[in-house]
């Protein structure tokens, strides 16, 4: 079975029709891309798959669960776990604690325990130090663990933001264009990156991406979305030859 | 007859709030701030009137008059000085704040000046009114003149919104800053245009509230403007008829309340009404929805 | 790990440092007045002195940690204030023991407070931003505008309430008259101290740092920084918005008992209990900069004492705040004062960073 099945999705803005029957599905521990040229509704679709706008047709089944209307974090606990287009880190704080907020559900303890400082408090914080730290490392982070978030440079900004989710222990990791202002080197670097955590966390991915290089270097499917509909849906070769992309691409 | 003469008293002081409240709405509309010092401009008009009329001995056209320039200059000069630094600022409680720092400055600034005495406000109007049922009921010529200013002021600002050049920039500068100012609009212009609209309006409603209530103190203008936002955020804000309708509605609603219920209630029933309104619909009577961007 | 640990003891020298300057501040203050080398004026700010502090730090918890304006903050103080000064008179010749009054008064003020918090934490929390700060206004408003038409008293037959006045409360002979609407409760025991209001600090301070430091003040401040990306990596927003706010009140209302207790009268005005003060424990978390805890203490300290110890500016001290609240402002939060600073004072940027 698959791990997302998503049927019929969409919603409105004020009459305008901005993602319309869209459908997916995709299996566990896949590398999946979804395509499209700017306002077709990429972005759009993770909001609704994430619970951030509620859609209004459709169906979301995460892994056998229906998780159609659910509140983002409740989505989250459910096993998605994002990124986005704009970095939004957690800007004041420092960038291991960036990573243990994303911890935090999965290594609780009470408030009184953080307030006493009990020996609770003591073990569980040593935990999620530890494995923020590891995360850190796989992302090549842990030299900048007690640097401030906003003073990082903005490719290891968008590092971090990966390590964030995935310190939730996603099943599905959605991606809202990572390379985006990186350079062909640091691009390089997060395909591999994004290659690692698939291999190691068993995660699913789903990015959106402008990246030629980068989805066809990665991807193994792909979804080109095209005025908030499906316009063509299969292995990437296929999908980026189909003459309908390309049109839609590079325009009429 | 006591019910129509509270409800005629009730749209007189709404119309003071809806003056008010027009300030607190364009500006809200342009400048997305809570500008906490409108309520105190207030108060600056009214003792520049009282000054003119009972010091310099001026007529009450020139002394309102006089009230309107100070007044507005005085908005140009705190957007110029305190917000504008901050329009774009990471955190949207800085200029808040720096706001409730400007209404501490004009109350502080008043004290010094004009001292904590309370001063007997000249009514504007002299015109006692008209009588009805025999002498049952009296509309005082305030009452009156203040509905009737508050009806032509909303007249006016809806054609100069519609209709003129600087009106449509400032409804394409509320919509989207960026875009606007692609199409070629001065936005800082447009957005000292709103302050000097609003504070000009603000002088216009501190004379009548204090022709209608004229005790007159550096904190006169506080509890009024904190209640004409409240008129805003009930009517919709952003929308200039929703200020107009918010405004008539409290003031009918704090009078009703001070004669009906307990008067030291009444300013706990203005912002129980302010509540229930954020609660159950918060984006007022007439105003829009405003999607995050995420 | 080195970098773990370098961190958990840069935070614990720096609550340290905290704990450590506010009981030096008090053992100094303390020998002062036993060798009556201090004036009857400054002994008598001593406790005023602990209730701003504590109001300073549990405002900083909303302001500064959570990110919200809250401008009710005085209204929370005059709960416990008038709850707990309300207990201790109908048991001043119940209870007899002063200390063992005073902590239940203590307990009950604080309950109370929470209690307001949390239930106009739950609707009001939904808002954001310029709304919140308004509607929290709002609702510290009506709980000063409240306790002023409020008459209660007690005889043998039990509570009696009114709003009309002292006399419509019908009591007996034995009666007497506990809350008398504007003329608020007299006669509450004397039961604060200076040493009661410095362990009430130092409570505060623990609670309020150790919070911050912990996985609850981390979801705090997820939500301050970005409330989405918080609910994307399943924080549970509205909890920990209504924690810190709930926690924020209970403080303020502890500050209420400890203000009550040191006045024979106690009136809801303006002043002590309305937007003035709520504007007035804002200035001090401002000034000694948002989120930064013992700059709170430090400001409340110096903005309570030096306009009492300069009488001849005590006219000019709500103007050069007005002043002051601006320019910080200004200066902290201007986009272009921010770029000025860096370029000229980026050497400063290490000593900030280490400050929290």
């Amino acid at each position: 079975m698959a791990l997302l099945e998503v049927k019929n999705l969409g919603i409105s803005f004020g009459g305008l029709r901005a993602v319309n029957s869209f459908e997916i599905s995709i299996e566990k521990e896949e590398l999946y891309g979804l395509i499209g040229p700017n306002g077709a509704g990429k972005t759009t679709v993770f909001n609704l798959l994430t619970g951030v706008y509620q859609p209004d047709a459709g169906k979301i089944i995460l892994d056998g669960t229906d998780i159609t209307g659910r509140k983002t974090t409740e989505i989250n606990r459910a096993g998605i776990a994002r990124t986005f287009q704009n970095i939004r880190l957690f800007k004041q704080m420092s960038v291991l604690d960036n990573v243990k907020v994303g911890l935090h559900n999965k290594h609780p303890y009470s408030t009184i325990e953080g307030i006493l400082r009990l020996p609770g408090y003591r073990k569980v914080e040593r935990e999620m130090d530890e494995q923020a730290m590891e995360l850190l490392k796989v992302f090549d982070l842990e030299k900048y663990a007690q640097t401030t978030a906003s003073n990082l440079p903005y490719g290891q900004q968008r590092r971090l933001e990966i390590a964030r989710a995935m310190a939730t222990e996603p099943k599905l990791l959605l991606l809202d264009e990572p390379a985006a202002g990186m350079n062909p080197n640091e691009t390089g670097e997060l395909m591999d990156m994004i290659r690692f955590v698939r291999e190691k966390f068993h995660v699913t991915v789903l990015l959106i991406e402008h990246d030629m290089k980068l989805v066809s270097g990665i991807c193994e499917r792909l979804t080109v979305l095209n005025f908030g509909e499906v316009l063509c849906q299969g292995a990437t070769s296929d999908v980026l030859n189909d003459p309908q992309v390309i049109t839609a691409y590079l325009g009429e | 007859m006591s019910f129509i003469s509270y409800l005629i008293n009730g749209l007189s002081l709404g119309s003071v709030y809806a003056i008010i409240a027009l300030g607190y709405t364009m500006v809200y509309g342009i400048a997305k701030m809570l500008n906490f010092a409108h309520g105190d401009v207030i108060m600056i008009g009214a003792y520049v009137a009282f000054i003119g009329m009972s010091q310099a001995g001026v007529s009450p056209v020139i002394a309102v008059a006089a009230a309107i320039i100070v007044c507005t200059l005085l908005g140009i000069v705190i957007e110029r000085v305190a917000y504008k630094p901050l329009r774009n600022a990471s955190s949207s409680l800085a200029v808040l704040i720096t706001a409730i720092g400007v209404s501490y400055l004009l109350q502080n600034t008043a004290l010094l000046v004009f001292g904590a005495n309370t001063q007997t406000f000249p009514s504007v109007v002299s015109w006692g009114g008209i009588t009805l049922a025999d002498g049952a009921m009296n509309i005082s010529g305030v009452t009156i003149v203040t509905i009737v200013v508050c009806l032509v002021i909303m007249a006016v600002l809806i054609t100069f919104v519609q209709k003129s050049k600087p009106g449509q920039a400032m409804r394409a500068v509320s919509e989207d800053k960026g875009a606007a100012q692609l199409m070629g609009i001065n936005v800082n212009a447009t957005i000292a245009l709103t302050f000097a609209i609003g504070s000009a309006l603000a002088a216009v409603a501190g004379v009548l509230l204090c022709s209608a209530y004229p005790s007159l103190t550096p904190y006169t203008g506080a509890m009024p403007g904190i209640k004409a936002f409240v008129a805003a955020v009930f009517g919709g804000i952003g929308s200039i008829p929703g200020a107009f309708i918010g405004g008539l509605l409290l003031g009918v609603i704090e009078i009703l309340g001070r004669a009906y219920t307990m008067s030291q209630l009444a300013d706990a029933l203005v912002f129980a009404v302010l509540i229930i309104v954020l609660l159950v619909k918060p984006t007022g009577l007439l105003g829009k929805k405003i999607q995050e961007k995420v | 790990m080195s970098e773990m640990q370098k961190k958990m003891s840069r935070n614990t020298k720096s609550n340290l440092i905290t704990y450590g300057m506010v009981a030096a501040a008090f053992l100094i203050m303390q020998s002062l007045i036993s060798m009556d080398r201090i004036s009857y004026l400054v002994e008598g700010l001593m406790v005023p002195v602990c209730v701003y502090v504590i109001m300073a730090v549990s405002l900083n918890l909303v302001v500064g940690v959570l990110g919200e304006l809250s401008l009710g903050h005085a209204g929370f103080m005059c709960v416990g204030a008038f709850t707990s000064a309300f207990f201790s008179k109908c048991m001043s010749d119940v209870i007899t023991v002063a200390p063992l009054r005073f902590f239940l008064a203590l307990l009950i003020g604080i309950a109370s407070a929470a209690v307001f918090g949390l239930l106009i934490g739950i609707p009001v929390l939904r808002l954001k931003g310029d709304y919140l700060a308004i509607v929290t206004l709002a609702f510290g408003e009506i709980i000063k505008n409240l306790v002023n038409v409020l008459f209660i008293g007690k005889d043998s037959d039990g509570f009696h309430f009114s709003t009309e006045g002292a006399m419509s409360l019908n009591l007996k002979d034995d009666g007497m008259v506990i809350l008398s609407g504007p003329q608020g409760i007299t006669g509450t025991p004397r039961d604060s101290s200076f040493f009661v209001g410095f362990i009430l600090i130092m409570v505060a301070l623990f609670i309020v740092t150790n919070l911050i430091n912990s996985r609850d003040g981390r979801a705090i401040m997820s939500i301050r920084d970005n409330r989405i990306a918080a609910e994307s990596v399943g924080i549970n927003v509205t909890k920990y918005k209504l924690m810190a706010f709930t926690i924020s009140a209970a403080m303020a209302g502890a500050a209420g008992v400890l203000y009550s207790h040191n006045l024979s009268t106690l009136i809801a005005t303006t002043n002590n209990f309305g937007y003035n003060q709520s504007i007035m424990i804002l200035v001090f978390v401002v000034l000694g900069g948002i989120g930064n805890i013992r700059g709170s203490v430090i400001a409340a300290v110096v903005l309570t004492l030096l306009p009492e110890m300069l009488r001849g500016l005590s006219n000019y001290r709500m103007l050069i705040y007005a002043i002051v609240l601006i320019v910080m402002m200004l200066f902290n939060w201007a986009p272009k004062a921010i770029e000025w600073r860096e370029r000229h004072f980026s050497f400063l940027k290490k000593k900030k960073e280490a400050v929290r």
